[in-house]
């Protein structure tokens, strides 16, 4: 997030540097829309930054400007002396608080009601911003010349391969060790610094991603929507410039895929949809471009609203529009000024929306392509070119030539002779049957038309088979070697070698010796693949019918000593972890992995391990890690499951092979031990009567992490769901809500109607009771 | 006016090349090959840290394959880098370019390459476009 910030404060502080020459053109011609449109822009991108950043009161003023300048574009207001003084008092004030940002220093927020109030419509207030002495601080990050860093990119190139060619010619002849030393010193500097100047240059597209899971969850949230958030191809590396340009049409999309894309959970419901919206963002590399998909499954595009809408604001008249192709159609999504919902919401924008979007990807160069299903959902892909990027992959051999494939297509890599693996050939075609799954075989050797070397099968050299996924479908690809794992800057090739459609890019590895990344999409097309979904729906229902029906499930030794099970589908995956990464922390077992903080759940003794094995469960929205002795294998669950019987972390038992296994409850081990958030939504339990504060001490922890949210003060508009009061407080005068008394004494008086204060259990199913009645009724 | 141009030998026959075209003239190491790709191209080869894709020049101007022609003139083509192979190089001289004589009709891809005629000592020498030699490029479409 931090970087996050630092960009918003730089580019904040640049956009303001060249604004403010529009500005005094504005403040002198408050007529001219073309300023109106730069200042309107500004005032909106901040206001959308800000509500990523959780900087309130940026938000406020900047969306309040955004209002009143909204009404001047749509001729509601005059721009007026007064208007002017008051927007560029408002942007003047943005200007300060970001500086105070970047400074760490606080701006008394006094003065910003009257800025914004200085906005409203006959106000002849005169606003000033407050005192201006914020001092700026020294900033952290410079901007440099792209120029700059590709010659330093390409003089670092250089120095490694100078010094491979000085390691060979040295290691050539009799070496002393003293220069043998200084040379693996030198190499192992290179190499760092290679890895520095490459990141000047490169960054993962993470950058772009890691702030949407907060995002879409903020932006449903306060649309009252559910959205589920799927993110792949994150480690794809890109050049740092394509990554601004594309940081604010991915959040425009993004917002605009919630805000009028997926719709709101009952109507989700009343066409049949599940409630939770679902949003993919991916990031693949295909040819000479990235290409970055959203898709969601909301209602998509509806054209004809569109040009109802379009008719309506005038230029083309509807009959007009009605007459245009449906590609068309869609492409008018793209027209200015046009929101295609009819009330504009705090969450995407007023026109400043898809034709931004598109411009600034034509400006690198790229394009925006619609793929729109009305009524299932709407794909965009942000299509741009590829200048460099880094990809992790896998270098194989083929006769005497080496080639690079994305390690992010490859699912698996096989021998030929493996027990699982079958090869047939159906008419003239091979085929590979891997476990049980059947699909096309292409030999990359035949494929290119690449010679064997002599006695090539002869010796009983057995092939590999990668198995890629392509978007369609899967093919194994047959290739003589496996040779290494490689991080390699990919740079666009030529068209004389692009128009083969086989290959992605091209690559200057240490050895010197340029190699050419294969495009498996590129492949399997070339090579007339065919993977309509017929044939795909026919493989796969091969592989249906080959499983024994029913649910999968891992068979562990739990560390009690228990043999026991979990659904597959509940394990993200089994790791080992080392002793010292499990800590008792915070009143319970703790696990530190990946850089975050999981709940670790045990049946048997964690403390002592120097290594433990952990399953890692995973739901929707929480991770929960559970220690167990070891994973033995995967087996199908039966149907005849006896259930435990009281509720606790065993389901059942279920006899298998013979021997009685029992099935941990995964919803009781996410139920107990998943670190809870406070949702918005949970019911609201408000403390009264609590004088001697025990209540807010004691009893407050135990509702949160029950779901409560609790307050001993009401906000202005808040009913509370339940109050929870001490027996001898006096009865409130809001009697609307129920009340739940507690008493100091354990035995209760004959018809009192409290509750004992450590009375956990008591307590909670009291307030369960009463919650639940409410809305029951 | 005269013009700088790099005279070379292709297929054995002498060719004036315009040298804003010509960044540099190397000598190409070892050849990547690349499979499927069109004859004309011989493969792809490392100058420092930059790969350049090797044109047989032969090929394309529609002849045999050349042989082991090594010395190569680096031309940049809509952003990539091109290695032309030649047999060898002449001369670097100003020349004055001047347009074919009227019903001089060139073969095969000369045609499109050909831009017009350089005089060097009474001898006419073909100025070539080296873009229009490039496989793939707008030019030879």
């Amino acid at each position: 997030m931090d970087d996050l910030l630092q960009e918003f404060i730089a580019e904040t502080r640049e956009t303001l540097e060249a604004l403010s020459g529009e500005i005094v053109a504005w403040e002198a011609h408050p007529e001219d829309g073309a300023r109106l449109d730069a200042i309107f822009r500004f005032v909106h991108t901040v206001k959308g930054s800000c509500g990523f950043l959780d900087l309130p009161r940026l938000e406020r003023l900047a969306h309040a400007a955004e209002d009143v300048l909204a009404q001047v574009r749509s001729g509601e207001r005059e721009p007026d002396r007064g208007l002017v003084n008051a927007v560029l008092a408002v942007v003047d004030r943005i200007g300060e608080l970001v500086e105070a940002i970047d400074a760490g220093n606080s701006v008394p927020d006094s003065g910003e009601e009257l800025l914004i109030a200085a906005l409203a419509q006959g106000s002849d207030q005169v606003a000033t911003a407050g005192p201006a002495n914020v001092q700026r601080a020294p900033s952290r990050s410079v901007r440099l010349n792209v120029d700059l860093l590709d010659r330093m990119m390409s003089g670092m190139s250089e120095m490694v391969l100078a010094r491979n060619e000085l390691a060979r010619r040295l290691r050539s002849g009799d070496i002393d060790p003293t220069v043998e030393a200084a040379l693996e010193r030198l190499s192992l500097t290179v190499g760092e610094m290679r890895d520095t100047v490459t990141r000047t240059r490169m960054q993962k597209i993470d950058a772009l991603f890691s702030a949407l899971p907060r995002m879409v969850r903020d932006t449903a949230a306060g649309l009252g929507k559910s959205v589920s958030l799927h993110i792949e191809g994150s480690d794809v590396e890109l050049d740092r410039e394509m990554i601004e340009v594309m940081r604010d049409p991915l959040v425009h999309i993004v917002r605009n895929s919630i805000d009028h894309g997926i719709e709101e959970p009952a109507m989700r419901r009343a066409v049949g949809k599940r409630e939770n919206g679902r949003l993919s963002v991916a990031a693949r590399q295909s040819g000479n471009q990235i290409i970055v998909e959203i898709a969601d499954d909301g209602r998509g595009i509806d054209t004809d609203k569109l040009i109802r809408k379009l008719a309506a604001t005038g230029g083309r008249s509807e009959r007009e529009l009605m007459a245009l192709s449906p590609r068309a159609k869609l492409d008018l999504v793209f027209q200015p000024g046009l929101s295609s919902k009819d009330e504009v919401s705090e969450v995407s924008g007023r026109g400043v929306g898809m034709d931004v979007v598109r411009a600034s990807i034509e400006q690198i160069g790229g394009r925006v392509e619609l793929d729109n299903a009305p009524g299932k959902g709407l794909r965009i892909a942000i299509h741009v070119p590829l200048t460099l990027s880094i990809i992790s992959a896998i270098v194989v051999g083929s006769g005497r030539q080496r080639f690079a494939i994305p390690r992010q297509s490859i699912e698996e890599i096989v021998t030929e002779r493996g027990e699982a693996i079958r090869i047939d050939v159906l008419g003239g075609t091979r085929v590979a049957t891997v476990r049980e799954r059947r699909m096309p075989l292409l030999d990359l050797a035949d494929l290119l038309g690449i010679e064997r070397e002599p006695g090539f099968g002869e010796q009983g050299g057995s092939q590999m088979l990668a198995i890629v996924s392509v978007s369609e479908g899967s093919y194994a690809l047959a290739v003589d070697t496996v040779l290494d794992n490689e991080e390699l800057v990919i740079k666009p090739a030529s068209p004389a070698v692009m128009t083969t459609g086989l290959y992605a890019g091209q690559t200057l590895p240490d050895s010197g010796l340029p190699m050419l990344l294969l495009d498996c999409a590129g492949m399997a097309s070339v090579a007339g693949l065919n993977f309509n979904r017929d044939a795909g729906q026919g493989f796969d229902e091969a592989e249906e019918a080959a499983e024994a029906p029913g649910v999968p499930a891992l068979l562990f030794n739990d560390l009690d000593g228990m043999r026991r099970a979990v659904p597959l589908a509940a394990v993200d995956r089994v790791e080992q972890v080392s002793g010292d990464q499990v800590r008792f922390a915070a009143g319970r077992f703790r696990l530190a992995i990946d850089g975050r903080i999981l709940p670790l759940a045990a049946q048997g003794e964690i403390e002592g391990r120097h290594k433990l094995n952990v399953l890692r469960l995973k739901d929707d929205m929480t991770e929960v890690s559970y220690a167990i002795d070891e994973a033995l294998d995967i087996i199908i669950l039966p149907h005849d499951i006896a259930p435990a019987r009281e509720p606790g972390p065993v389901a059942g038992v279920m006899l298998i092979d013979g021997e009685q296994v029992e099935l941990l409850d995964v919803l009781w081990v996410f139920d107990e031990h998943a670190d809870r958030e406070v949702e918005d939504e949970a019911p609201l339990c408000l403390i009264s009567g609590d004088q001697d504060g025990w209540m807010a001490s004691f009893v407050r922890p135990l509702l949160e992490s029950a779901g409560y949210r609790v307050t001993a003060q009401l906000a202005a508009g808040e009913t509370p769901a339940v109050v929870l009061s001490s027996e001898d407080a006096p009865t409130l005068p809001d009697a609307s809500a129920p009340v739940v008394r507690l008493r100091r004494r354990r035995a209760a008086k004959a018809g009192e109607d409290s509750v004992y204060r450590y009375d956990r259990a008591g307590l909670l199913s009291a307030l369960e009771a009463w919650v639940a009645g409410k809305a029951g009724r | 006016m005269a013009h700088l141009y790099l005279i070379a030998q292709i297929a054995g026959r002498a060719v004036a090349i315009d040298s804003d075209q010509v960044e540099s003239v190397v000598d190409i190491g070892e050849v990547t090959a690349v499979p499927r790709a069109s004859a004309h191209v011989r493969g792809l080869a490392a100058l420092r840290s930059r790969v350049v894709t090797v044109v047989d020049t032969q090929s394309a101007l529609g002849l045999e394959a050349g042989g082991g022609a090594k010395r190569a003139v680096i031309t940049r083509v809509e952003g990539h880098h091109y290695a032309l192979l030649v047999d060898s190089l002449d001369d670097v001289a100003p020349f004055e370019l001047l347009p074919l004589a009227g019903g001089v009709a060139l073969d095969s891809a000369w045609r499109s390459a050909g831009r017009g005629i350089v005089e060097r000592e009474g001898e006419p020498i073909l100025a070539i476009d080296l873009a229009s030699l490039v496989p793939g490029s707008n030019a030879l479409q």
